[in-house]
C-alpha cells in the first residue's frame, strides 16, 4: 500500500519538475511546479469532444491504459515496503499488463481513422516492440544474478553481502532503466511531446483526438508511468538494507534527479531522425545483453583466463 | 454398452448425411458430433480426473492384428481439445455454408459435412491409436478428410492447386513417420508408441527422433515445414481452416509428445533442436504475419508463431530433463501444453471472425476494410478479445500459457551454467521479440479491419454475421475469460499429468507454489477489471452534466480528409519490413516517373512480400529434383515394349545381384 501512495505522489510532482528545469535550462520563467497539475484539473472541468468516426474502443482505451499501469503498481515494491502482491514471475506479469495499456492505446490511434494518429500508433508499436527485449533482458539478468524471478525477493537478494561486485551492474541496468523509460513514455530523443508538427510526433499523435477527461486520464497514466519506471531505477540502485528515513530521502532524490535529467536532455539534445530510431533501441538491447554478460562473468560462470 | 460398438455405430451413421434433405444435413451432422464428443470425452474426463488409462479391447477382427486402443492422459487431452474445437466449428459452419446451399450441389454439401465429421473422428481415433499401424491409418484418414475439405471451393483453380500442396506436403510427412515407424519395428520389434522405449533405450535417439520430429513437423507447421499453413488456409472454408489451425496442426504437437515420451538419451541435443527449430518458427512466423495482406494468411502465420511458442515451451522441458531440472521441465511442458489449448481457442475463435468479414465483404483483403465494428459489433468485439488472448496480454488465456514459459526460464536462470544461462537468455529474447511483433501484427490486423473508416464499398456495406455464426464465438470467448481469470482450475491436471509422464519427485511443492501464483495472478487481474470498471463508471458519471459534442477526426488543417488518407495494411508494416528485409524479401514495384509528366497522372504502387525460407530452403531443392526427374522422364516413352524391356533389365539385374550374393 505504501508503495502505491508513494508512486502517487511521485507522480504528481514528476511532471511538474521537468517542466520547471526544462524552463531554467532555457532561462525562461516558464510555469510553476504545479502547472501541468492545474491543467489536469481544467481537463476534469470541461466536456468531451468525440469523433464520429471513433467506436466503444476509442471511449474505453484511456480507462484500460490507466488500470493498467495500476494494477502493474500492485507488483511493484519500494524500497523497504514489498509489493501488494508477490509472486514468482510478477515481473512478466508486469511487463505485460503495462502492454496491454499500449494496446488499447495503439487500437483507439488507429480507432479515429487519422492518418497522423496511424503513423503515430505504428510507431509506437515498433518502438515498444524493440524495447522489450531490453527490458526482459535485464529483468532475466536480475533473475540470474539473485536466483529469484519477483520483484520482493531480487530486491532482496540483490544486496546480499556477497554481491560486493553489484555496484557495477546497478549502475548499468539504471542506465538502461532510464532509456526504457524515455522511450516507453516516448520523450526525448526518440520523440519530443513539444514538436509543433504531427508528422514528427508519436505519441501526442496518438491522443490527438481525445478531449476533456479522456485526454485527463491519459496524462495522468504516463505521469504513473514516469514515477513507476523511476522506482523501479531506485529499487535496483538503492540498497533494501538501508534505513528507511534515508531511503525516504535518497526515494525524493532519484525522483528529482530522474525529472531533471528528462528536463535536462530535452533542453539539450535533439530529437532523432525517425529512422535513426530503431538503431538507437537497438542499441538499448545491446546494452542490456551487456550487462547479462557482466554478470554472467561476475558470477564467474564465464571464466575468462 | 461397448464403447467400440457405439463409436462404429457413430461412424456408420455419418453416412446418412448423403441421404438427409438439404436443410437437415447440418443438425444430422451436429448430433452425430455430439455423439462422437461425449462418446469419446467422458472417457477422457475419467482419465484426466482418475489414476486409470481408459483401455479399448475386444476389437479383433479376425486375419488381422488386434490394434492397441487406449486413453491415457495424453490422449485424453487432445481428444477434449479436439472435440471443443470441432463443435463450435461446426455450428458455425451452418450460417457460414448457408450462402453455397444454393451454388453447391446438394452432393458437394453432404461430402462437405461428412469430411468434417470425419476430420473430427480421425483427430480423436489419431489421439486414441497406440500401436503403429492404425495410427499410421488415422493419421491418413486425418490428411485425405481435411484434404476434401480445403477443396471444397475446388471450381477456383488456386484452391484446388492449393489443397493439391497440401495433400503432397502431408505424404511427405507421412513417409518420414513411415520410415521412423519402421526402423523401430524392424530394429527392436517395436509395434506401438510405447515400445519404442525398446529402440531409445539401446541405440542413438536424436536421429529417430528427428524422423519422427520431420514426420509430425510437416503437420504442425514447424519452419522450414510450414509452406503448407499460408496457402491451405486462405483456400479452405474458414471453419475448416479455424478447426486446421486450431486442432489438427496440433496433432503434430501430439505426435511430438508422444514420441517425446519414450526418448531416453541425447535429451540435450533434442531439446535445443526443438528450441533453435521454434525460435525460428516462432519469429519467423510473425514477421511474415506482420506483412500479409490477407487476413487468412495472416492468420497462417501467426498459427506458426503459435506453434514456436509451444515448440520453445517444449525445447525448453526437454533441455530441463537433460539437465535435471525439473523446474523447467513442468513448467516448460505445461506452458507448452496450456499454450495448445490456448491457441486452439483464440485462433479457431479468430479465423471464424475472419470468415464472417470474408462473407460479409467478399473480400479478404485487410487494404479493403475499415471501420467494420460498426457494421459487425459482435464479431469485431470477438475479434479484438482474440487478439488481446493471442498478444499474450493479461487477463486472458495466453498471458498463462506464455507466464509459464517465461517463469521456467527467469527460475532456472539462477542455477544455470554458462551454456544453459545463453541458451536462457537468446530464449528470452526470442519470446519477447515474439510477443512485440504479434502485438504489432495483431493491432495491425484488429485495427485495420474493424477501426476506423471503410476503405471500399465491400466494406461500407457490410452487414453482421446471423446469430448462429455468433454463438461459438461467444462460448469459445467465455472459456478464454475463464482460462485467464481461473488459471488454478485448467493448470492443475496439466501439472499433474507432466509430474507424471517424467517422475518428477518434488512436483507437488513447485506445482503447488505455482498455483498459489496463479491464484495470485487472477486477483491482480480481477482488480484490473475491477479498475477499469471503476473508471469507466466515473467516466459516464462525469460526462453526464458536462457537454459531449461530436464531430470529425482532426484533419490536422486539411479540411478535405477521405478514407483513402488512412494508414492501411501495408503502410503499418511498412517499418517492420523495412528492418527485416533480409528475411522478407519484399518486392516493390514504384511507378517510374518520367521528366516529361508535368501533371499528377494515377499511379499505382505493389509491394509483393516473400517467404524466403520457402524459396530457398524448399522451392529450390524441389526444383532441381524436378529437374532431374525431368530428364528422367525422357524414359517415359509411352511405348508397351519399351516397358517391358526395363522389367525385363530389372529383372536381370535382379538375378546377377542374387548370384554375387549382393542382395
Amino acid at each position: 500500500m505504501m508503495t502505491i501512495i508513494f508512486i502517487l505522489i511521485a507522480a504528481l510532482f514528476f511532471p511538474g519538475i521537468i517542466l520547471r528545469s526544462k524552463s531554467i535550462f532555457a532561462g525562461r520563467k516558464g510555469p510553476g511546479l504545479f502547472q501541468p497539475i492545474k491543467d489536469i484539473a481544467l481537463l476534469f472541468q470541461k466536456g468531451n469532444v468525440i469523433s464520429t468516426t471513433t467506436s466503444a474502443v476509442f471511449k474505453i482505451a484511456p480507462a484500460i491504459g490507466l488500470a493498467s499501469v495500476l494494477s502493474a503498481l500492485l507488483v511493484l515494491p519500494f524500497g523497504p515496503f514489498p509489493s501488494m502482491l508477490s509472486f514468482n514471475g510478477d515481473i512478466v506479469f508486469f511487463a505485460y499488463m503495462l502492454a496491454l495499456g499500449k494496446f488499447f492505446l495503439i487500437l483507439a490511434a488507429l480507432d479515429t481513422g487519422s492518418a497522423f494518429e496511424g503513423m503515430g500508433a505504428n510507431r509506437e508499436a515498433l518502438y515498444s516492440l524493440l524495447t522489450e527485449p531490453a527490458f526482459f533482458i535485464l529483468i532475466g539478468t536480475l533473475a540470474m544474478l539473485t536466483g529469484y524471478t519477483s520483484f520482493n525477493e531480487i530486491l532482496v537478494g540483490l544486496y546480499n553481502p556477497d554481491n560486493s561486485y553489484i555496484l557495477i551492474y546497478s549502475i548499468l541496468s539504471v542506465i538502461i532503466l532510464a532509456q526504457i523509460m524515455q522511450v516507453e513514455n516516448s520523450r526525448l530523443p526518440v520523440d519530443d511531446p513539444k514538436t509543433h508538427l504531427e508528422l514528427t510526433m508519436i505519441h501526442e499523435v496518438m491522443i490527438l483526438d481525445y478531449s476533456g477527461f479522456d485526454k485527463a486520464l491519459i496524462h495522468i497514466t504516463t505521469w504513473l508511468k514516469f514515477a513507476l519506471y523511476s522506482t523501479l531505477i531506485f529499487d535496483v540502485l538503492i540498497p533494501i538494507q538501508w534505513n528507511i528515513e534515508i531511503q525516504l530521502a535518497l526515494f525524493a532524490l532519484v525522483i528529482f534527479f530522474m525529472a531533471v535529467y528528462i528536463g535536462f536532455i530535452e533542453s539539450f539534445k535533439a530529437r532523432h531522425k525517425l529512422g535513426r530510431n530503431p538503431a538507437f533501441l537497438f542499441t538499448i538491447s545491446s546494452m542490456a545483453l551487456l550487462a547479462f554478460v557482466v554478470v554472467l562473468i561476475l558470477t564467474e560462470k564465464m571464466i575468462l583466463s | 454398452m461397448n464403447i467400440l460398438l457405439l463409436f462404429s455405430f457413430i461412424l456408420l451413421a455419418s453416412t446418412v448425411v448423403f441421404f438427409l434433405p438439404l436443410r437437415l444435413k447440418h443438425t444430422w451432422s451436429f448430433v452425430i458430433a455430439i455423439a462422437a464428443a461425449l462418446c469419446a470425452g467422458i472417457p477422457a474426463v475419467e482419465v484426466l480426473t482418475g489414476e486409470k488409462d481408459f483401455i479399448i479391447s475386444g476389437f479383433s477382427p479376425p486375419g488381422m492384428i488386434a490394434p492397441t486402443l487406449f486413453i491415457d492422459d495424453l490422449s485424453a487431452f487432445f481428444i477434449l481439445l479436439v472435440s471443443l474445437t470441432w463443435l463450435t466449428g461446426l455450428i458455425y459452419a451452418r450460417g457460414y455454408l448457408r450462402s453455397y446451399f444454393e451454388t453447391k450441389s446438394a452432393m458437394q454439401i453432404s461430402l462437405h459435412f461428412f469430411s468434417y465429421l470425419w476430420l473430427g473422428f480421425a483427430m480423436i481415433m489419431v489421439a486414441v491409436a497406440q500401436d503403429f499401424l492404425s495410427f499410421l491409418i488415422v493419421w491418413e484418414l486425418m490428411t485425405l478428410s481435411s484434404f476434401v475439405l480445403v477443396i471444397f471451393d475446388a471450381e477456383n483453380r488456386s484452391v484446388l492447386k492449393a489443397g493439391i500442396n497440401y495433400l503432397i506436403q502431408m505424404h511427405i510427412g507421412l513417409l518420414f513417420l513411415i520410415a521412423a515407424m519402421l526402423i523401430a519395428q524392424t530394429v527392436s520389434a517395436a509395434d506401438e508408441f510405447r515400445e519404442l522405449g525398446a529402440y531409445f533405450s539401446g541405440h542413438s535417439n536424436f536421429i529417430l527422433f528427428l524422423l519422427f520430429f520431420t514426420g509430425f513437423g510437416i503437420k504442425a507447421g514447424f519452419v522450414p515445414f510450414h509452406s503448407w499453413l499460408p496457402k491451405a488456409h486462405p483456400a479452405a472454408p474458414s471453419h475448416v481452416s479455424g478447426v486446421m489451425s486450431g486442432v489438427m496442426i496440433k496433432m503434430g504437437i501430439y505426435g511430438i509428445l508422444r514420441v517425446l515420451l519414450s526418448v531416453e538419451n541425447d535429451l540435450m541435443y533434442i531439446g535445443l533442436f526443438i528450441l533453435g527449430i521454434s525460435l525460428l518458427s516462432g519469429i519467423l512466423g510473425v514477421l511474415q504475419a506482420i506483412v500479409q495482406n490477407d487476413i487468412k494468411k495472416l492468420l497462417a502465420y501467426s498459427s506458426i508463431e503459435n506453434i514456436g511458442i509451444i515448440g520453445i515451451g517444449i525445447g525448453l522441458g526437454v533441455i530441463g530433463l537433460a539437465s535435471e531440472n525439473p523446474v523447467l521441465t513442468l513448467l516448460g511442458f505445461s506452458g507448452a501444453l496450456l499454450h495448445t489449448l490456448n491457441h486452439s481457442l483464440f485462433k479457431s475463435m479468430l479465423f471464424f471472425a475472419a470468415g464472417s468479414v470474408y462473407k460479409s465483404t467478399h473480400t479478404r483483403n485487410i487494404n479493403e476494410l475499415g471501420g467494420l465494428i460498426k457494421k459487425m459489433p459482435y464479431t469485431g468485439m470477438f475479434f479484438i478479445i482474440a487478439s488481446i488472448a493471442i498478444c499474450g496480454l493479461p487477463p486472458l488465456n495466453g498471458f498463462i500459457s506464455e507466464y509459464f514459459i517465461y517463469s521456467g526460464i527467469f527460475s532456472s536462470l539462477g542455477n544455470a551454467g554458462f551454456y544453459e544461462s545463453v541458451i536462457l537468455i537468446l530464449s528470452i529474447i526470442g519470446l519477447a521479440l515474439i510477443g512485440g511483433l504479434a502485438l504489432f501484427a495483431f493491432t495491425k490486423a484488429s485495427g485495420i479491419i474493424f477501426l476506423g473508416e471503410a476503405r471500399s464499398d465491400k466494406a461500407g456495406h457490410a452487414t453482421e454475421a446471423p446469430t448462429s455464426m455468433l454463438w461459438p464465438l461467444a462460448v469459445v470467448s467465455a472459456l478464454i475469460l475463464a482460462i485467464g481469470l481461473v488459471p488454478m482450475v485448467f493448470a492443475m491436471p496439466v501439472f499433474e499429468m507432466i509430474a507424471q509422464w517424467f517422475n518428477i519427485a518434488d512436483s507437488q511443492l513447485t506445482s503447488s507454489m505455482y498455483i498459489m501464483n496463479l491464484q495470485n495472478i487472477s486477483i491482480v487481474c480481477g482488480v484490473f477489471i475491477a479498475l477499469t470498471t471503476v473508471l469507466l463508471v466515473w467516466r459516464k458519471l462525469h460526462l453526464k452534466n458536462k457537454p459531449t459534442e461530436k464531430g470529425p477526426t482532426w484533419g490536422c488543417g486539411y479540411t478535405a480528409p477521405n478514407a483513402t488518407l488512412q494508414y492501411t495494411s501495408t503502410s503499418y508494416a511498412e517499418y517492420i519490413s523495412g528492418i527485416a528485409q533480409p528475411v522478407l524479401h519484399i518486392n516493390k514495384k514504384t511507378p517510374v516517373i518520367e521528366e516529361t509528366d508535368l501533371f499528377p497522372v494515377s499511379a499505382t504502387f505493389e509491394t509483393t512480400p516473400h517467404d524466403v525460407i520457402q524459396e530457398k530452403w524448399i522451392d529450390k531443392p524441389t526444383g532441381i529434383v524436378a529437374e532431374w526427374l525431368k530428364k528422367m522422364a525422357r524414359m517415359q516413352t509411352g511405348r508397351i515394349e519399351h516397358y517391358i524391356l526395363y522389367a525385363f533389365a530389372f529383372m536381370i539385374l535382379i538375378f546377377i545381384l542374387t548370384y554375387f550374393n549382393l542382395l
